[in-house]
């Protein structure tokens, strides 16, 4: 059976997923090391621990940020 | 006071110790290589840090860099203009790096970065609400200061002058009084364009200085976090070892008293 694509925008980028993919199969998918990343999905923070539970819908924007050099 | 009575006089936030009263950025720098020595040779124990969409292709990590040094990482809210912004900011901060602290920073716009007081104070209460230990970029401006204070603010870090200007202490007037009426520490933050700046906050009376432009785009970043460390350090000890009164005209410091008449 044909799995359903889905597009979301990932850090202003669209990006077509697997329906059902969530936070953390995103992270996994992306090959991030998933310490010092925070992830907001339609400006709203996904705490880490929630990651697994959370499914990513078509439309939504994902934010991906980690630190970066700043004073 | 000596060297070892300087480690025994602590900087003390929100019931944490440190013996270093430098925080240095981590903005600016040319390399993760000689940031790293330039944060080992400043001998800071907290360094500020920025969250940004994550990039998969840049060279080295910072996060590893920290994790190496164990240098307290404080994730700062640079970039947002907004109250709305920041406390969102402030939450990926303390789910990227698991802390409470943040570096709150809301400014009104590009050109002067200057802190937009409205913006500030309603992000300072709402973090706080939500259990975080607030270091709050402030304008020099004493009212201001109380305000961030009573809404149970860590930290106040009034500028010097606007962020990477290098234009050293302004008001010294405004600072005395902030720090005068401040309950919490003071942090100098911004303006800071050499070692000489460092040394007149902590001559001033503040608790410590954050800087991160002067080291990280000095010609020889590591040299300069050298001289800042010394700098900070030598204006702590001339703040608590006190002072002469400035006076118009001369003073001898050498006697009269058996002076030959040469005549």
């Amino acid at each position: 059976m044909k799995v359903m694509a889905m597009r979301v925008t990932v850090n202003g980028e669209a990006t077509d997923l697997p329906a059902g993919t969530s936070v953390a199969d995103l992270i996994a998918l992306l090959e991030l090391e998933p310490r010092g990343i925070a992830v907001a999905v339609d400006g709203e923070v996904v705490t880490r621990r929630t990651w697994g539970e959370r499914p990513l819908a078509a439309g939504e924007r994902i934010e991906i940020l980690s630190i970066a050099q700043g004073g | 006071m000596t060297a070892i009575e300087l480690h025994s006089d602590p900087l003390v936030i929100a019931g944490e110790a440190f013996r270093s009263r430098l925080i240095l950025g981590t903005g600016g720098a040319p390399n993760l290589d000689l940031l790293e020595e330039a944060l080992t040779v400043s001998g800071t124990e907290i360094t500020t840090v920025a969250l940004r969409r994550v990039d998969p292709s840049a060279p080295g990590s910072l996060f590893e860099l920290l994790r190496r040094t164990g240098i307290r990482p404080l994730p700062n809210t640079a970039g947002c203009f907004t109250a709305r912004d920041a406390v969102r900011t402030a939450q990926l901060g303390r789910e990227a790096l698991e802390t409470d602290w943040v570096k709150l920073e809301v400014v009104a716009d590009e050109r002067t970065l200057l802190p937009d007081p409205v913006e500030l104070l309603d992000a300072a209460e709402q973090l706080v609400d939500d259990g975080f230990v607030v270091l709050a970029y402030t304008n020099d401006d004493p009212v201001l200061a109380r305000r961030l204070e009573d809404a149970g603010v860590a930290a106040v870090m009034p500028l010097g002058s606007p962020i990477g200007s290098g234009m050293g202490i302004r008001n010294p007037y405004n600072l005395a009084m902030i720090l005068e009426a401040a309950g919490v520490p003071v942090v100098l933050d911004a303006g800071i364009g050499t070692a000489s700046d460092a040394a007149r906050a902590m001559e001033l009376g503040c608790d410590a200085v954050l800087l991160a432009t002067a080291v990280t785009r000095a010609r020889d970043p590591v040299g300069m976090a050298d001289a800042m460390r010394r700098a900070v350090e030598a204006g702590r000890l001339a703040r608590r070892a006190g002072r002469i009164p400035r006076r118009l005209y001369a003073e001898a410091s050498t006697s009269d008293e058996g002076l030959a008449d040469l005549g």
